[in-house]
């Protein structure tokens, strides 16, 4: 089963601490892989300057490294800073491993007139055409993620050594969030693509347990014909997928991820203040219902996090923390181990009806109910 | 050359050897008590005086060696109107288990005759294919036990209902209803629906323990069961009723009942369900409803219209066809209208390999709210043999081809597709609705089945019975003959019906809940069916599974 770790913090730490949390959760999972994501980054031998793009991959030869070189280099970024990770390759189960790439980026010039969502849109293209180089060639270079601010590597093996064998226990690089996922290739082969935390457009999600509705979730999906609604290597890829549909496609607030994926039933919504929009909602996106069991954490671009589950609520997850440092993670003694010094009486375990919602602030995080009503711009 | 007529054998003489069904009577058994010969819907056994001599020793040389007895026994008719066709009613009322019908084991004569009088062979029924169908073969193989957990299928809460309507892209919805424009009206429904029979091909017994029994489904159990009413219109009294909203209303190419159904729009108390425009049906594709003069009684002619005791062929299509787009545009449009866009409309296809372009069509049409394919295994209460067995196009692939087109433009929640035809045709009704609905269909619609499972039809794919065309139902099921139609018990006929739903119910969720499905009907899950034929498998693009 997979171990789900995140945190969320205003100081920037170490992601190695939250590997030190997976290891407090190792009963749980067979320690196949590791998926991290770092949002919020911060190195020590670097200062990186909100707004430039991050590249994080692997390659796998040195032809891929120099084709990633030119493909950048024809496209206008320049490079400005190429992590180096103090990697012990004898450590790494893997062997076909050359380098594993975080590079930062200047965007190139032309795109100074193009509006943020043309940026955004160019920046996911980028990922997707490295990614397709990589599997034009026998699948030599691995894409995690291609924007700002976030720093993405995965690896097989057990993840607080895959954590050592990287050399993150140098502390080199930091970041204000950390998800991290212990996996398991449930019903899939071995593949980097498979492992959480799942990208697109600066949106993340890592989830526990099987996606039993996922066929009909991807068949919906990729017939949007949106470019980056590819991929489907793990059932768990596609609430990444709903979650950018939701906020960055329909533009609805985070809360209606809720309502897309676990609906409430027809006679509450009758009841609902708004029923008539939602029960619309809930027909239009009938195909986006997840049947679980799932518990779905995401962070946004702008550093919010959630928490769900799906209706029948049969993956556990708690969160936990204080003002300025929150945990969230699919065991207790996950929390425990990364944030030990909190009131524990006011850790919270989500029902089927509630998103969890850590602001950007982080000084408290929101409770959400179905039942409740939202705010929603023009509508209903 | 002259026959010779001494020797009764003409070109159509048979033996009761020659018919599908052999009378099995047994005189030591028998009471003679008559009741079979006045129950047999088609004179095939008669009371007949019969002689048997009666040997015994002959001691003196003036009397005769032999006797006769002369007595009263029951005898097979050979004629060809009046062959068994197999009901057993006969069986049935016989006190003592004296007579039955027994399948003829050897390929009867019958069928060569059966043209007699220039006229080919009429019945109602479904094709006569006995094996077991595709849909039969189709297991569902992905189970839930570690990786997910299983769910409970007694316990836990499921959600089984699927949607009849035009359903609007996310998009184009969110736009709408922050414009305040108009939202196609989209029902909720259990996906198990009652198939379009005519008030007129059923008896009003029958129509009335059906309704009866969606009624207490809807409002007693909570399941929202509809029924379609086929073309022939509707009680006025039900149309003016608040059973109205569980009835699909079809029109069809000879707009039967449409007469009454439009002058009681103003005294309607509910919408109905959804508005069915039938331009196929997969029984007799290219066929209109055919109505027999048998069963025009007073009641019916008054409903459609028309006088007492004529043939009501439909025409095989709509007299204001002239293309696909003029005619989808046009019907839908004005029976929208006609309830000021408040009814989904729908149109209803036979299976056929031109049903995606029709499906096409209705993509591009704002207010078409569905389609309905019938594949070749649907019923009929009357239509040509020929047309039965041999035209029409089987469901599952139909069906499955239709719904990938729709994923491939991303419309696969837009425009449900209905599928029928054959649905429960070995009985596995819930497993043939749940295969066709994980291929791709949003629900099914069942006809024969629920005359089967309802109200005891007798008719089968060996051609039993099959006789609902002539109005001699023994069943009272088609029939307007009160003699018949008093035999069943509309009650008892509204029980079978909360039976079969409320089965229907629990298997859906001895299906879904291996599946770990409980939140959504798995339209579409085709990863979680298998089938053990390979090209069947490649086909349909579902697992092989051996």
């Amino acid at each position: 089963m997979c171990r789900l770790a995140l945190k969320t913090a205003s100081e920037p730490f170490s992601p190695f601490t939250v590997l030190q949390a997976m290891e407090a959760m190792q009963e749980g999972y067979d320690g196949s892989g590791l998926g991290l994501l770092l949002r919020g980054l911060q190195f020590t031998d670097y200062s990186y300057k909100p707004g430039d793009p991050v590249f994080s991959g692997i390659a796998h030869t040195e032809d891929a490294l120099f084709r990633l070189h030119a493909f950048m280099q024809n496209r206008g970024f320049g490079l400005k800073y190429d992590h180096e990770y103090e990697v012990n390759f004898s450590k790494i189960e893997a062997k076909d491993r050359h380098k594993y790439i975080l590079r930062v980026y200047n965007k190139p010039v032309a795109w100074a007139n193009l509006s943020e969502e043309e940026v955004e849109y160019q920046m996911m293209l980028i990922r997707l055409a490295l990614r397709k180089d990589g599997d034009d060639h026998g699948g030599d270079l691995t894409v995690f993620s291609f924007w700002p601010d976030v720093a993405m590597i995965k690896e097989v093996g057990w993840p607080l050594g895959v954590g050592e064998a990287l050399g993150l226990d140098s502390h080199r690089i930091k970041s204000r969030i950390c998800m991290a996922q212990g996996r398991q290739n449930t019903n899939w082969g071995i593949n980097l693509y498979a492992c959480h935390p799942f990208f697109i457009q600066g949106i993340a999600t890592m989830t526990n347990g099987e996606n039993t509705a996922f066929i009909p979730i991807k068949d919906w999906l990729t017939g949007k014909g949106f470019p980056a609604y590819v991929g489907y290597q793990s059932d768990s890829e596609v609430f990444a997928h709903i979650l950018h549909y939701v906020v960055k496609q329909l533009k609805l607030p985070l809360e209606a991820y809720k309502h897309i994926i676990t609906p409430l039933k027809s006679e509450e919504l009758k009841v609902h203040p708004q029923g008539d929009f939602l029960l619309g909602l809930r027909d239009a996106c009938r195909r986006l219902i997840i049947d679980g069991p799932n518990a779905v954490i995401g962070t946004l671009p702008d550093e919010t996090c959630l928490l769900v589950m799906d209706a029948k609520k049969m993956r556990p997850a708690t969160i936990g923390g204080k003002p300025g440092e929150w945990a969230i993670a699919s065991e207790m003694c996950g929390v425990d181990a990364m944030i030990p010094d909190r009131d524990q009486s006011l850790d919270f375990q989500p029902m089927r009806q509630h998103t969890v919602i850590v602001p950007p602030d982080r000084q408290e995080f929101k409770i959400w109910s179905q039942f409740d009503q939202f705010h929603l711009p023009q509508a209903a | 050359m002259v026959s010779i007529r001494s020797i009764p054998s003409t070109p159509s003489s048979l033996t009761p050897g020659d018919l599908p069904w052999i009378i099995e009577h047994r005189e030591d058994r028998c009471t003679l008590c008559g009741r079979c010969t006045a129950v047999c819907p088609v004179y095939a056994i008669k009371l007949t005086y019969m002689r048997q001599r009666m040997p015994r020793l002959v001691l003196t040389s003036n009397e005769r060696g032999s006797a006769f007895r002369t007595f009263v026994g029951i005898r097979q008719k050979t004629e060809i109107a009046n062959k068994c066709i197999g009901c057993g009613t006969c069986a049935m009322v016989c006190p003592n288990s004296a007579i039955r019908p027994v399948a003829n084991p050897m390929a009867d004569r019958f069928r060569f005759q059966s043209t007699v009088g220039g006229e080919p062979v009429k019945r109602g029924g479904r094709r006569n294919d006995p094996a077991p169908g595709l849909l039969d073969k189709i297991i569902f193989n992905r189970i839930s036990m570690l990786t997910d957990p299983a769910l409970d299928a007694g316990r836990h809460e499921f959600f089984l209902n699927t949607l009849l309507g035009r359903v609007l892209s996310p998009e184009e919805y969110i736009r709408r209803k922050m414009a305040g424009e108009w939202i196609p009206p989209v029902r909720e429904i259990f996906p198990f629906i009652i198939g379009s029979m005519s008030f007129g091909a059923l008896s009003p017994n029958m129509w009335l323990g059906l309704l009866q029994g969606v009624a207490y489904c809807n409002e007693v159990l909570g399941i929202p069961v509809v029924m379609a009413t086929g073309e022939g219109g509707c009680p006025p009294w039900v149309l003016k009723s608040p059973f109205l909203k569980y009835i699909i209303l079809q029109i069809a190419s000879g707009y039967f009942g449409w007469d009454e159904i439009i002058r009681a729009i103003p005294d309607m108390q509910c919408d109905p369900a959804a508005i069915e425009i039938k331009y196929g049906q997969g029984a007799k594709p290219g066929d209109g409803g055919l109505l027999m003069w048998f069963k025009v009684s007073k009641l019916i002619a008054r409903l459609r219209g028309v006088p007492e005791g004529v043939d009501l062929p439909s025409p095989p299509v709509h007299q204001t066809l002239y293309s696909i787009e003029e005619s989808v545009m046009k019907m839908i449009q004005t029976m929208s209208m006609a309830w000021n866009f408040r009814v989904p409309v729908y149109p209803k296809i036979s299976g056929s390999n031109s049903a995606k372009s029709v499906l096409n069509n209705l993509v591009r049409n704002p207010y078409a709210s569905g389609l309905l394919i019938d594949g070749i295994d649907g019923g009929t209460g009357a239509a040509y043999n020929v047309s039965m067995d041999t035209m029409g196009h089987p469901i599952a692939s139909n069906v499955r081809d239709c719904y990938l087109d729709l994923c491939a433009q991303g419309k696969q929640n837009e425009i449900p597709i209905f599928a029928a035809g054959g649905v429960g045709k070995t009985g596995n009704v819930t497993q043939n609705g749940m295969a066709l609905i994980m291929l791709g269909a949003s629900g099914v619609h069942m006809g024969k089945y629920m005359m089967q499972a309802a109200a005891g039809c007798l008719g089968s794919e060996q051609n039993r019975c099959n006789v609902c065309n002539i109005g001699i139902c023994p069943k009272g099921i088609t029939s307007q003959n009160p003699k018949l139609y008093r035999r069943l018990d509309p009650d008892q006929v509204a029980q079978r019906v909360v039976d079969t739903f409320m089965a229907i119910r629990t298997e859906m969720k001895k299906i879904m809940a291996p599946l770990g499905r409980s939140q959504s009907l798995p339209i579409g899950m085709s990863d979680a069916i298998g089938i053990s034929d390979e090209s069947a498998a490649n086909r349909l693009n579902i697992k092989y599974v051996c």
